[in-house]
């Protein structure tokens, strides 16, 4: 393309590269000296070591995200070794802001009584006890949280002075109320919850998502796929927490409206957000699938007499399973894990329920919505975190479930069979 | 592959046949419809509420009134400094993957399927280990080196005699102000606590209480949520997304022309560098682009690894706290004090951010369609 490409090679070679060459290889360059002289750079070698390097990033952060979101979790399986510690630290935090000891020591009875009046005196303005919200934006340090938590739950809130520390059998319980006086980290209606969600969004986003790539891949004219599939994938540049504002505005109403329901907000208007989500991943995976499916397949149908919706419903769709197979998969793993749709789209109940009609919690929003006011190193955020390694765990499981079986069978399918 | 000719069209005749082709065009209307309807809803109503002072003012007033500035601000930050961090990585990784790595290479498996795992884990498991890595460890240790050698430092000042702070001596307020001023170190918020206190004030100085006190209030600086934090998050997740389209832009560079230059003898670096490279700046381009739209969209991560929902001022540190477009609208949908009243508000923050993404999106896609236009070729 460009006509600039001999210019290295006009360059003239150093010399002393020949001299610590084997003697055969220095009389074969002596007789064609530029063709199987090797270049031999440290410069060369030095960006070629970098670029192995900076590309192990992925692998080095995948294993530091496992390793730090678990590390976090673990006095949960461990049974709170160093939870203790971290909880005394919160402890004495508070305890740090109003009453700290200044550094000077007054002199006389009079200053120290003044002083101290002032000091004990919530009303007065001369001696400012320092202020977590004057000085830092709210969400600062862990001081702040746990007075945050302090102003929001009262001075009774259990979570600095518990002394059982937290293990897995915290999790055993029908209802999730971190926030009570006897705190109850129940799993159940969230694993209920995220369950119900994914169920409704696979529901309405898988039929939709093939059948368009099935239109886009075999019947609709070339003009039109190559506008449509854009078009389809812009929905995947909408922002989660638009299509989230989207169906707290708007779905929640149709739907409501629609079935007569008690609750706004419910698994119904989630998962149908959550499918909006998951339609243009499981639409392009799909269309691609079907797209690969080898058109001797097709001829080999026609040829025997089948009709052409009889050959890609039976045919074509058939030889791309392993495709939308793990099309499907990645959509799950989309909806599990989708936070801010499920945020402001399922209301967030955390009481155990089987009905689709009422309001449920999921993983994802669960973290989102709670981690921000949560005191460093309290059960809660042990148990936060927890939930976001069971998270990690099922994506992985899903990723390694479509890389190395599905890709095999596909293979092998349009290979062998 | 050119014919303008469908693989399979409509049978007549068969009702079977017209329900099994009619189906999927079905299905594409309504996903189509559903588009439109949200696009469409968003910009009806959203741009009746949007005005020019909504672009360039502040919040007011509990985030009830005035306009998104320093949210629009917050966001084109945060994507400027995820970009800088994501694209060279991104880059070089697929520059690895089609260029050096060979067709067996295990290495290269390995990091393609950590590149996979990349893109299906959850935004808001990567806001946990921003939280968990960023902030809590590596945040927390550059806090714990720069108070330590901090204090190590003070402990000399303090020794010396001239100082007013020698153990023993007795120091008026005005003192121990004049020494917190006057030397290098920071001591902001302890002057602040100070100025309560009498001007005359006497006070006995024990130098190891004043170290003690002073180190009790350690001030976090990266130990905490901020915006570099936030983006190098952000960076983590868009990385695939810049991988996977500086790969495809790599593979339309014909092989021929690497060759080329191969037998001239150029050296693998020095083709890469002057004939590849060059080649596929439109395709870094669209994977900068696609990165930026999804980073810009993306609030799970940035929960609590560096968005606030007010500030005072703008962000001017790589430390400090930001807003954020979709931040912002979360909090205004569903934790303003009055909902109700701000939806005007809301409905013009959603139009500003799904304006910013789609436009992206929209260049992306033409830069893209582009490319494989002339792969064809």
């Amino acid at each position: 393309m460009q006509s600039e490409q001999p210019e290295p090679s006009n360059q003239p070679r150093p010399a002393s590269d020949a001299e610590d060459q084997p003697v055969a290889a220095r009389l074969v360059a002596a007789q064609h000296p530029p063709l199987t002289q090797k270049k031999r750079r440290i410069g060369e070698r030095l960006i070629e070591l970098g670029i192995y390097s900076v590309s192990a990033t992925s692998i080095i952060f995948i294993f530091l995200i496992f390793l730090f979101v678990f590390r976090e979790a673990s006095p949960i399986f461990f049974g709170g070794a160093d939870g203790g510690k971290k909880d005394t630290a919160v402890a004495t935090a508070p305890a740090t802001g109003p009453t700290t000891p200044p550094i000077i020591s007054n002199t006389t009875a009079d200053d120290t009584a003044e002083l101290e009046s002032e000091q004990y005196n919530p009303e007065a303005e001369a001696l400012p006890t320092p202020q977590p919200t004057a000085s830092n934006p709210p969400p600062a340090t862990p001081q702040d949280d746990a007075e945050r938590a302090r102003k929001i739950v009262g001075e009774g809130y259990p979570i600095l002075e518990h002394e059982s520390p937290v293990n897995v059998s915290y999790l055993a319980y029908d209802n999730w109320q971190p926030n009570s006086e006897h705190p109850r980290y129940g799993i159940y209606p969230i694993i209920v919850g995220t369950l119900k969600t994914t169920i409704v969004a696979m529901l309405f986003a898988v039929p939709l998502a093939i059948l368009a790539a099935m239109y886009t891949a075999f019947f609709a004219p070339k003009w039109i796929r190559e506008t449509l599939k854009p078009a389809i994938e812009l929905l995947a540049g909408i922002p989660s927490v638009v299509l989230g504002f989207f169906c707290l505005m708007t779905v929640a109403s149709v739907v409501q409206t629609l079935f007569g329901l008690d609750f706004r907000l419910n698994s119904i208007v989630g998962g149908i957000g959550l499918g909006l989500a998951v339609i243009p991943i499981v639409y392009t995976i799909c269309d691609d699938a079907l797209r690969a499916v080898p058109g001797s397949l097709r001829e080999a149908s026609l040829a025997v007499g089948a009709s052409e919706w009889q050959t890609a419903y039976r045919v074509m769709l058939p030889a791309a399973t392993p495709g939308i197979f793990a099309a499907i998969l990645l959509g799950i793993g989309r909806a599990f894990g989708e936070t801010m749709i499920a945020l402001m789209a399922t209301g967030n109940a955390g009481t155990f329920s089987w009905s689709f009609t009422e309001p449920v919690r999921t993983f994802a929003a669960t973290i989102g919505a709670e981690m921000g006011e949560v005191v460093f190193g309290s059960p809660h955020y042990q148990v936060l975190f927890f939930l976001g390694v069971l998270l990690f765990i099922f994506s992985f499981i899903i990723n390694f479930i479509t890389e190395f079986y599905v890709k095999e069978r596909l293979i092998k399918k349009f290979r062998g069979a | 592959m050119a014919k303008n000719k469908t693989i399979f069209h409509g049978e007549r005749g068969s009702i079977v046949g017209f329900f099994a082709t009619g189906l999927p065009l079905v299905a594409v209307v309504i996903v189509l419809l559903f588009i439109v309807v949200i696009v469409g809803n968003f910009i009806i109503t959203g741009s009746g509420y949007l005005s020019w002072e909504f672009l360039t003012d502040s919040p007011r007033n509990m985030n009830t009134e005035g306009g998104i500035f320093p949210a629009i601000y917050g966001t084109v930050l945060l994507v400027l400094i995820m970009t800088l961090a994501a694209v060279p990585v991104g880059t070089i990784t697929a520059l690895y993957l089609t260029e050096y790595a060979k067709r067996t290479s295990i290495f290269a498996r390995v990091i393609r399927f950590a590149v996979n795992t990349l893109a299906g884990i959850p935004s808001i498991v990567f806001g946990l280990f921003g939280l968990g890595f960023f902030i809590q460890t590596v945040g927390s240790q550059i806090d714990a080196a720069r108070y330590s050698a901090k204090m190590d430092d003070l402990r000399t000042v303090l020794a010396v005699s001239s100082s007013p702070l020698v153990a023993g001596k007795q120091a008026t307020i005005n003192d121990i102000k004049v020494f917190l001023q006057n030397n290098e170190f920071d001591w902001e918020a302890q002057l602040r606590e100070l100025d309560a206190y009498p001007e005359g004030t006497v006070a006995a100085v024990n130098t190891d209480r004043v170290v003690e006190y002073l180190s009790g209030k350690k001030e976090l600086e990266w130990g905490k949520p901020s915006l570099i934090w936030a983006a190098l998050t952000l960076a983590l997740l868009t990385l695939p997304v810049v991988i996977v389209s500086v790969e495809e832009a790599l593979r339309t560079v014909p092989r021929e022309i690497r060759e080329a230059s191969l037998a001239l003898g150029a050296t693998r670096w020095e083709t890469i560098w002057r004939i590849v490279l060059p080649n596929c700046v439109p395709g870094i381009l669209t994977g900068s682009i696609l990165a930026v739209s999804r980073g810009a969209g993306e609030v799970a991560p940035i929960l609590f690894t560096g968005a606030v929902y007010s500030l005072q001022e703008l962000p001017s540190s790589l430390s400090d706290q930001f807003m954020h477009l979709g931040y912002h609208l979360y909090i205004l949908a569903t934790q303003s004090p009055d909902v109700d009243a701000t939806r005007p508000l809301q409905y013009a923050t959603t139009l500003v951010l799904l304006g910013l993404t789609l436009a992206l999106n929209l260049t992306a896609i033409m830069l893209r369609s582009r490319l494989r236009k002339r792969k064809m070729v």
